[in-house]
C-alpha cells in the first residue's frame, strides 16, 4: 500500500466535511464539519511531507492548526454572542438579508 | 449660340414676387396682388423682348442660352443650371406669361373678397416662375426642378381653401398622384445618365442615335409616365377632376392651359428619344387614345360645369398627345393644339367662373338656365371658345384640331384608320357635351335657387376673358397660314418622311364638321327640346351611371392600389410594433426575467449560499480535469 | 511500528493493516458525525476522527505533529466545542425535513461530484518516483527538524501567527462581554414615581393619542387647560423648531351647523 491511500482518504473526509456544512443546521456542527475539512487538508499536508522527504509540509500543517485554533476561539464567541440576542444556534434563522 | 443675360429675369421677376408675397406677410395685403400682376406682366414683357429679337435672327441662330451657375460637378458627371430658349420654349414662355397675367388681373377681381388674396397671388407668381423653369431648362434635371415646382403650386392652390377637408384631400390626392409621374421622370434621368452619361437635352439627343434602342424605350416609357402624371393622362388622370376644389382661375391657368401640358412639352422636347424607340411612341399613341376618348365619355354626364370642363381638357390633352405619337409630323401640330386649346379652354374657365360669381358660386349646371339675356358678355366670349373647341372654321381650334385628324389618318394601314375615327368620334362627343354645357347654362328655362340674382361681371373680370375670346378666334388662323408654326418648329425635329396623303384635307375636314353636327343635333334634340330636370334623374341607363362616376376610375384606384397598399402598410406597422418592438421589447423583458430569476439565489440562508460555494469548487476541479487529463 | 514505517518506499504491512482498520473506521465516524441528530454526539464523533487522525500522523513519521494534535485539536479545541454546546443547549437538535427546497439533493451531488473527481485525479498523478520518506529529514530527531524549519525559514510566519493568537483571544473576550447595565426594580420605579420632582405623572403617563387634536407628529396635543404640552412632540423637533401651533379648543369657532352631504 502506498502513501496515496492517505490522499484518498484526506479527500473522503473533506468532501463529508464540505457536505456536512451545507446541509447541517446547527451552527455549532457546521464548525465542527469546517473543523473537518481542515484536519483533513493537514493531512494531505502531512502525507506529501512524507512523500518528498521534506518537513515542510509539516510545518505547514503546523501553522495550519495555530490558525484553526484561532478561528474556533473567535468563531465560537461570535455564536455565543448571536445566540444570546436570538436565543437561537440555528444558522437558517440568520436570514435578515433575505429578500 | 448666342447667349443672353436677360433670360434669367423671366423667372426671378415672377420668383421674387412670390418670396416678397410670402415672406412679407399681412402687410402687404394692401398692394399684394397688384405687384404680383405687375411682375407677371413685366415677365410676358421679356418674353416679348424675346420674341422680336429671336424673329430676327436666322432659323439656326434662333435658340438663346444662359449658364446660370455650375450646378452638380461629380466625377465625370457635370451638370450646369441652364436656360435654353428656343423656338419650342418661346412659345411655352409667351403662353405661361400672357394667358398667366391675363388671370392675374381676373383674380384681383375675382377674389377681391377673400381675405387671404395676396396668398393666392404669391403662389400664382411662384406657379409661373416654377412653369418656366420647367420650360427654360436646358437639361432633364433642371426641368424636373421646375416639374417638381410645379406640381408643388398645384398643391397649394388646389387647397387653398382648405379649411373644407375635402379640398384639402383633392389637393393630397392631386399630388400623389402626380407624385408617381414624377418617379418615371426620376427613372427617366437615370436610364439617361446611365446608358448615355449626360441629362442634357443637348446631349442625349446627340447621344440618342447611339444607344440602344432597349435603353431608349425604357426611358421613353417612363417619360410617358411622367407625361401621364402631370397632364392627366390614362391611367394616372383621376386628379383632375377633384382638382376643381381650387379657385376658377387656377382651374384656368394650371388645369387648363399650362401645367396639364407641360407633359407634351416633355414628349415634345424628347423628340429624339421617341422617334428613336417606336415602341414608346405606339405607347404614347394608345394612351393619348384612350384618354381622348375617357375624358369624352366622362364629360357627357358631369352636371357640375367645372367638372365638364375638366373632363374636356383631359380629352383635348389626349388629342395632343395622341399628335406627339404620330412622330416628327405630328409634333408641330401637337404643339399648334396646345396653343389655341390654351385660348380657348382658359376663356372658358374664366367664364365659368364669371357665372359661378353671378349665381352666388354654384356649380351645378342644372341650377342654371337662361343666363344669356343677364350676362351677355360671359356668354359672347364663352360662346367663342365654344365654336374653337367645336373645330368651326375659321375659330382656332378648327385648324390645330383637323390637322391631327388628318394626321392620324395619315399614318397609314390600320392604324392610321383606327385612329382617325377614334378622333372622329371625339370630336362628335366633344361636341355633344359643349353643346349640352352651352344649352344648360345660357339657353331655356330658368332653374334657379331662390336667392339667385345673376347679374354681369366686373370689367376686370370680362376683359381678360374678352381678350383670351379674341384668341380663340384668331389665333388658329395665324399660326396655321403659310405652316408658321410647321415651319418656326421645323428645325428642332426630325425631317418628317414624306407621307402619302391617304385623304385630301377636304374630305376630313367635311367629315369632322359632319361628326361635330351630329353631335350637336344630339344635344340640341336632348336639353333643348326637352325638359331640363332641376334634379338629376337616377333611371339613367348603366352606361350613364358607370359615366357618372368617372368611369369607375376611383373605385378602380381604389380597389386595385388603396387597399392593397393600405393592407401593406397595416402589416408593415404590425410588424414593427411586434417583432422590431417586440424584440427590443423581449430583451429589457429578458434581462428583467433574467434578473428576477438570479434574484431567487438571493434567499438569505447562509447554507445555500456555502452550497454555491460548493459548486464553485466542484467547477474548479472540474476545470483543472479538463485541462491536465 | 515506527521503525517499521522508517522503511523506504512501501508502506510496510503493519502501517497497511493499521491503515485499513482505522481509515473506514474514521469515515464511518464521520458520516456518523454528520448523520447523528444530536450536537453532542456529533462532538463526541469528531473526537474520534481527530485521535485517528493523530495516530495518522504518527505513523507517518509526524510525531511532534500527531501530539500536538491530540494536546490541542483533540483536547483544547474539541473541549471548547463541547463546553460553548452545553452553553447553547445539550438537547439542541436539528429537526430531520429540509426547509430550503432542493438543498439537500443538491448539496449530495456537488459534494459526490467533487470528491469523485478529487480521487480520480489522485489517482491519475504519478509522480515519478516512489515516496522518498523522512528517515533523513528526520536524522536528527521529528521536533529538531521541524525546529530547525521554523526558527529560520518560517520565522517571520512564527512571529505572525503568534500575534493572531493574542487578537483571537482578545477578539473573542470582547465578543463575549456581555454588559447589562442594571435593570430598576420594582420598588425602584416606584419610588422614582412618588419621590420625584412632581406628582404630575404619579398615576401614569395618559396613553398615546388622548391629548391629540391632530394626527400629526409636530403638532402637539393639548392638555385640558388649552396649554400645549411638551411631552407629546419629539424632542428633535423640538430642537429643530419644526413644531406647528395646535389651534384652541374654542367653542364660538366651531360651526353648530349640520351640513347636508350631497
Amino acid at each position: 500500500m502506498d502513501a496515496a491511500n492517505y490522499l484518498y482518504i484526506s479527500a473522503l473526509l473533506f468532501t463529508i466535511g464540505a457536505v456536512g456544512v451545507v446541509v447541517r443546521r446547527n451552527a455549532i456542527v457546521v464548525f465542527m464539519c469546517i473543523e473537518l475539512m481542515l484536519n483533513a487538508a493537514n493531512l494531505s499536508f502531512v502525507t506529501f511531507s512524507r512523500i518528498n522527504g521534506d518537513l515542510n509540509g509539516q510545518v505547514m500543517a503546523f501553522f495550519t492548526m495555530v490558525v484553526a485554533a484561532c478561528e474556533v476561539v473567535v468563531g465560537l464567541a461570535i455564536i455565543v454572542a448571536i445566540y444570546r440576542s436570538r436565543r437561537s444556534a440555528s444558522v437558517d434563522d440568520a436570514n435578515l438579508l433575505k429578500r | 449660340m448666342t447667349t443672353s443675360s436677360s433670360l434669367v429675369y423671366l423667372i426671378a421677376l415672377p420668383l421674387g414676387g412670390a418670396a416678397l408675397l410670402l415672406l412679407g406677410g399681412r402687410r402687404t395685403d394692401k398692394w399684394g396682388h397688384l405687384l404680383a400682376t405687375a411682375l407677371s406682366a413685366a415677365s410676358f414683357g421679356v418674353g416679348l423682348y424675346q420674341l422680336s429679337q429671336m424673329l430676327g435672327r436666322s432659323a439656326d441662330a434662333r435658340p438663346v442660352s444662359q449658364k446660370l451657375f455650375e450646378w452638380i460637378s461629380v466625377g465625370s458627371f457635370k451638370v450646369d443650371a441652364g436656360l435654353l430658349l428656343d423656338q419650342l420654349s418661346i412659345c411655352f414662355v409667351l403662353l405661361i406669361t400672357g394667358v398667366g397675367t391675363l388671370i392675374h388681373i381676373y383674380s384681383i377681381s375675382y377674389m377681391s373678397e377673400d381675405r387671404d388674396r395676396r396668398r393666392f397671388f404669391a403662389y400664382l407668381n411662384l406657379f409661373i416662375a416654377a412653369m418656366l423653369v420647367l420650360v427654360l431648362g436646358d437639361s432633364y434635371l433642371s426641368l424636373y426642378v421646375g416639374w417638381e415646382g410645379v406640381g408643388l403650386a398645384s398643391y397649394l392652390l388646389i387647397g387653398f381653401w382648405n379649411q373644407k377637408p375635402v379640398y384639402a384631400t383633392a389637393s393630397r390626392k392631386a399630388f400623389v398622384m402626380n407624385r408617381i409621374g414624377d418617379m418615371g421622370l426620376s427613372l427617366a434621368i437615370m436610364i439617361a445618365f446611365a446608358s448615355m452619361g449626360t441629362v442634357s437635352f443637348a446631349g442625349v439627343a446627340e447621344n440618342a442615335p447611339k444607344t440602344s434602342e432597349a435603353a431608349l424605350t425604357a426611358m421613353g416609357i417612363m417619360l410617358l409616365v411622367a407625361a401621364a402624371g402631370k397632364s392627366a393622362q390614362f391611367p394616372l388622370q383621376a386628379w383632375l377632376g377633384d382638382a376643381m376644389a381650387g379657385p376658377t382661375p387656377v382651374s384656368a391657368l394650371i388645369h387648363a392651359a399650362t401645367m396639364v401640358t407641360a407633359g407634351v412639352y416633355l414628349i415634345t422636347r424628347s423628340n429624339f428619344v421617341f422617334d428613336a424607340a417606336p415602341t414608346a411612341q405606339l405607347l404614347v399613341v394608345i394612351v393619348g387614345a384612350i384618354t381622348l376618348m375617357f375624358g369624352a365619355l366622362i364629360g357627357t354626364v358631369k352636371d357640375d360645369i367645372k367638372k365638364a370642363l375638366a373632363a374636356s381638357t383631359m380629352s383635348q390633352i389626349g388629342y395632343m398627345v395622341l399628335a406627339t405619337g404620330l412622330g416628327p409630323v405630328g409634333y408641330a401640330f401637337a404643339i399648334m393644339h396646345l396653343l389655341t386649346h390654351g385660348f380657348f379652354k382658359a376663356g372658358m374657365f374664366l367664364g365659368a367662373g364669371s357665372v359661378m360669381h353671378g349665381m352666388n358660386d354654384e356649380v351645378n349646371m342644372r341650377k342654371y338656365g337662361a343666363l344669356r339675356k343677364f350676362m351677355p358678355i360671359t356668354f359672347a366670349t364663352f360662346g367663342l371658345g365654344y365654336l374653337a373647341i367645336l373645330g368651326i372654321p375659321p375659330f382656332a381650334g378648327f385648324y390645330s384640331k383637323d390637322m391631327i385628324i388628318e394626321t392620324a389618318f395619315n399614318a397609314g394601314g390600320s392604324k392610321g384608320i383606327l385612329l382617325g375615327s377614334i378622333t372622329l368620334l371625339g370630336a362628335a362627343i366633344t361636341a355633344f357635351y359643349m353643346t349640352r354645357i352651352m344649352i344648360l347654362t345660357f339657353t331655356g328655362t330658368k332653374r334657379w335657387e331662390d336667392d339667385a340674382h345673376p347679374h354681369e361681371s366686373p370689367w376686370l373680370m370680362w376683359l381678360p376673358m374678352a381678350i383670351l375670346a379674341v384668341g380663340s378666334v384668331t389665333s388658329g388662323y395665324l399660326l396655321y397660314r403659310g405652316d408658321a408654326l410647321v415651319n418656326w418648329l421645323a428645325p428642332l425635329f426630325h425631317h418628317p418622311d414624306e407621307h402619302e396623303e391617304l385623304l385630301k384635307p377636304i374630305v376630313v375636314t367635311v367629315m369632322a364638321l359632319t361628326m361635330v353636327a351630329i353631335g350637336v343635333a344630339i344635344a340640341f334634340y336632348k336639353y333643348a327640346r326637352q325638359k331640363v330636370e332641376a334634379i338629376a334623374p337616377t333611371d339613367v341607363s348603366i352606361f350613364t351611371k358607370i359615366a357618372r362616376q368617372d368611369l369607375l376610375q376611383d373605385r378602380f384606384n381604389e380597389v386595385v392600389f388603396m387597399r392593397p397598399g393600405q393592407a401593406l402598410t397595416a402589416t408593415l406597422v404590425a410588424t414593427d410594433e411586434a417583432v422590431i418592438d417586440g424584440t427590443v421589447r423581449g430583451v429589457g423583458k429578458l434581462a428583467l426575467s433574467s434578473g428576477a430569476g438570479l434574484r431567487g439565489l438571493q434567499n438569505g440562508f447562509v447554507r445555500s449560499y456555502a452550497a454555491m460555494i460548493l459548486i464553485g469548487a466542484l467547477v474548479l476541479i472540474a476545470a483543472i480535469w479538463v485541462v491536465v487529463i | 511500528m515506527i521503525q517499521l514505517a522508517l522503511e523506504v518506499g512501501q508502506t510496510a504491512t503493519p502501517e497497511a493493516v493499521m491503515f485499513w482498520i482505522l481509515g473506514p473506521l474514521a469515515v464511518v465516524a464521520a458520516l456518523g458525525m454528520l448523520l447523528v441528530k444530536k450536537a453532542v454526539h456529533s462532538a463526541i464523533l469528531m473526537a474520534f476522527v481527530m485521535i485517528v487522525l493523530a495516530v495518522f500522523y504518527i505513523a507517518q513519521d509526524a510525531a511532534f505533529l500527531g501530539v500536538v494534535q491530540i494536546v490541542v485539536y483533540t483536547g483544547a479545541v474539541m473541549m471548547l466545542f463541547l463546553f460553548i454546546l452545553m452553553l447553547v443547549g445539550v438537547d439542541a437538535s436539528d429537526s430531520l425535513t429540509e426547509t430550503i427546497r432542493g438543498l439537500r439533493p443538491i448539496a449530495i451531488t456537488a459534494a459526490v461530484g467533487f470528491g469523485g473527481l478529487m480521487v480520480a485525479l489522485l489517482g491519475r498523478a504519478t509522480l515519478g518516483r516512489s515516496s522518498v520518506g523522512l528517515n533523513a529529514a528526520n536524522s536528527e530527531g521529528n521536533v529538531q527538524g521541524i525546529a530547525q524549519l521554523l526558527f529560520s525559514t518560517y520565522v517571520w510566519p512564527f512571529e505572525v501567527v503568534s500575534s493572531l493568537l493574542i487578537t483571537a483571544a482578545l477578539g473573542a473576550m470582547v465578543l463575549a462581554h456581555h454588559q447589562t447595565s442594571a435593570k430598576p426594580t420594582q420598588r425602584q420605579l416606584s419610588i422614582n414615581r412618588f419621590r420625584g420632582k412632581s406628582l404630575a405623572n404619579a398615576a401614569g403617563l395618559p396613553a398615546p393619542g388622548v391629548f391629540a387634536r391632530h394626527n400629526a407628529v409636530d403638532v402637539p396635543a393639548l392638555l385640558p387647560d388649552g396649554t400645549p404640552a411638551a411631552a407629546s412632540v419629539n424632542v428633535s423637533l423640538k430642537a429643530r423648531g419644526d413644531i406647528l401651533d395646535s389651534n384652541a379648543f374654542d367653542l364660538s369657532k366651531v360651526s353648530t351647523q349640520v351640513e347636508e352631504e350631497k
